[in-house]
């Protein structure tokens, strides 16, 4: 068990960027025009949610719009402090909700994804394809029964019976990313730790697994996300009391139909934001690796 | 049957819990599904345990399919919906994927500060899709959101009602899935362009091949099987994309695509009505499986198998 890990990471393929050096002066101020514009397009709208969490409500719906207007912590701490719903109980639930699902699914389809690289048995194509076709179930028309079904179960209103329907969004294209991953890996891996007297599982954990790190970080922040942002079934399926919801619910209560507390509602988003990405930036020097080799070999 | 097993059961233990997982919770809804458009189900003749309530639904036959099938108002006006529904999905993934490839070419490219530009615009990906939503609900608002304010102070006197009963409603959702959907085609198109072999182009570039050949005959070849995957992707999820138009505009009406309608039948209304929900989700599936076997042919056909 000699192997360097560090060495065995999927090396990323040349690029094919033209030189610096080869670019007129025009075409360089073009490039960077365009990065600029398209980048604040892309934060502009977190950044106004961050400016109108410091307003007061009556400031956030004002028709001339300032960066800074009788700015205060005031919105965070009053949603802190529960004044405006139970938002600690929310956020709780969330993080315990998206965690168990982020666990479930990474490690579900981790040994399925392997089993799928690395193993021919019959049954494999329909069972990928499958996966495939679980993408493309409308929540529409799965929501009735699993409704009936938790009813059922007794877990109609609990987080895990949320967890479990989360897993069966996140689970097919986990499963699809990390066999991309794990074709990338190569086999010999497996055959040298097979000699030296691992089981298909040894060499699964402790071989494949360490090197499919980036694989298993994509995965992971998809997996959490999906159940992090959720809305169809955690409005339908969390029962109406206050302490169960998730954020996604509990928000809607700020979003009133006749008035809306902006600037709460800017503060507790910022707050939930904030999780979200947290984990991205751990993950995103990942994405472009996991993501690809799995919409690759797909 | 012996050697099968020894030969085998790595490989069906660890898919198991994943097939179990799939058959309790998707396979077998999808036939009580199916099977629930054939009846009247709705809130008040459901199976309750809590208030020891037996099912008490009766069967129907066609008569969901008749109803949604024909267009009626009160049934959601199936065929209007599904042209908005399409007009949604092409319109969004079309921008998807230009501005997406447009910015992964861009980030291909040696730029000073590359790392920066690429958090920066992964950035509407991880921000939760439904805080997105309420931020441009927040920036769309008529009177006092920024994007009015910015377009009085251009010159636009009289700016769009965004959010109103209107087909402008439509435009603003699509522009926020938009903001919401590109990060991931470029990322996935950045692997993609990443992979292409650099020689390539070195030897286009020696044969004298200009930028748009080697675009057209390098670039866009190679990056087939990835553009092939991630479209279809992003169809589907378009398709069945609900938080946005949900938390936006709500149950406006010029807004409504089929899956939000399928909810609103289930979930809001006096009566929760799961029969036609139901029915509006076969037939939403029906939809995107016809739309997916018909794409996998005509790749098949350009030779490409998956």
């Amino acid at each position: 068990m000699t192997l360097d890990a560090s060495s065995l990471q999927v090396v990323k393929a040349e690029r094919a960027a033209p030189r610096r050096a080869d670019r007129s002066k025009l075409a360089s101020v073009g490039l960077h025009g365009a990065l600029v514009i398209a980048s604040l397009i892309a934060v502009f709208p977190v950044f106004w949610v961050l400016v109108t969490s410091f307003k007061p409500d009556a400031r956030a719906v004002e028709t001339t719009p300032k960066l800074v207007n009788e700015s205060t912590v005031d919105n965070y701490v009053r949603i802190l402090s529960g004044d405006k719903g139970n938002f600690l109980a929310w956020f709780g639930n969330s993080v315990l909700i998206a965690l168990m699902t982020t666990v479930i699914a990474v490690f579900m389809s981790a040994t399925t994804g392997y089993a799928a690289s690395r193993f021919r048995f019959p049954g494999k194509r329909p069972l990928m394809l499958s996966f495939l076709v679980v993408q493309m179930f409308p929540f529409a028309v799965l929501i009735v029964p699993l409704y009936n079904i938790l009813l059922t179960l007794g877990l109609q209103g609990s987080s895990f019976g949320l967890v479990l329907v989360y897993c069966t969004t996140a689970v097919p294209f986990c499963t699809y990313m990390l066999k991309g991953y794990f074709d990338t890996i190569p086999n010999d891996i497996d055959e040298a730790g097979r000699v030296d007297g691992l089981s298909p599982f040894g060499v699964f954990w402790r071989l494949v697994l360490p090197l499919a790190r980036p694989g298993l970080a994509v995965t992971a922040f998809y997996a959490f996300l999906t159940a992090w942002g959720e809305v169809a079934f955690a409005s339908a399926f969390l029962s109406a009391a206050d302490e169960s919801k998730t954020l996604a619910v509990g928000l809607q209560v700020f979003v009133q139909q006749n008035r809306t507390e902006w600037g709460h509602l800017a503060a507790a988003s910022i707050l939930v934001a904030i999780p979200a990405i947290a984990v991205f930036y751990l993950v995103q020097r990942f994405l472009v690796t996991g993501l690809a080799s799995g919409a690759v070999k797909g | 049957m012996r050697r099968f097993l020894d030969r085998h059961w790595y490989a069906y233990a660890m898919v198991l819990p994943v097939v179990v997982v799939i058959a309790v919770l998707v396979l077998f809804p999808l036939a009580q599904g199916v099977f629930f458009t054939f009846t009247n189900i709705n809130e008040a003749n459901i199976a309750n345990p809590v208030l020891d309530r037996a099912a008490t639904y009766i069967g129907v036959g066609l008569r969901n399919y008749l109803n949604v099938l024909s267009g009626d108002s009160s049934y959601g006006s199936f065929w209007s919906t599904l042209v908005r529904t399409l007009i949604w999905t092409f319109s969004c993934v079309f921008c998807h994927y230009t501005i997406g490839l447009g910015l992964a070419l861009l980030l291909n490219r040696q730029v000073r500060g590359r790392a920066v530009y690429r958090v920066l615009l992964i950035l509407p990906w991880a921000v939760p899709a439904f805080i997105s939503a309420f931020t441009w609900k927040y920036m769309f608002n008529a009177q006092y959101g920024i994007i009015n304010q910015g377009l009085r102070a251009i010159g636009f006197d009289d700016p769009p009602v965004w959010l109103g009963q209107n087909d402008w409603a439509l435009v603003a959702v699509i522009i926020v899935n938009v903001w919401l959907g590109v990060p991931f085609m470029m990322v996935a198109l950045l692997g993609g362009l990443q992979a292409i072999p650099g020689d390539l182009y070195e030897a286009a570039e020696v044969d004298g091949a200009t930028p748009w050949q080697r675009f057209r005959h390098i670039t866009l070849p190679g990056l087939r099987s990835v553009s092939s995957t991630v479209v279809l992707l992003g169809i589907i999820w378009t398709f069945n994309m609900f938080a946005i138009i949900y938390l936006i505009t709500g149950p406006n009406p010029n807004t409504r695509i089929l899956v939000t309608y399928a909810f609103e039948r289930f979930f809001s209304g006096a009566s929760r009505d799961y029969a036609i929900a139901s029915t509006y989700g076969v037939l939403i599936l029906s939809v995107l499986l016809v739309f997916a076997s018909g794409y996998r042919r005509a790749l098949r056909k350009q030779g490409e198998v998956w």
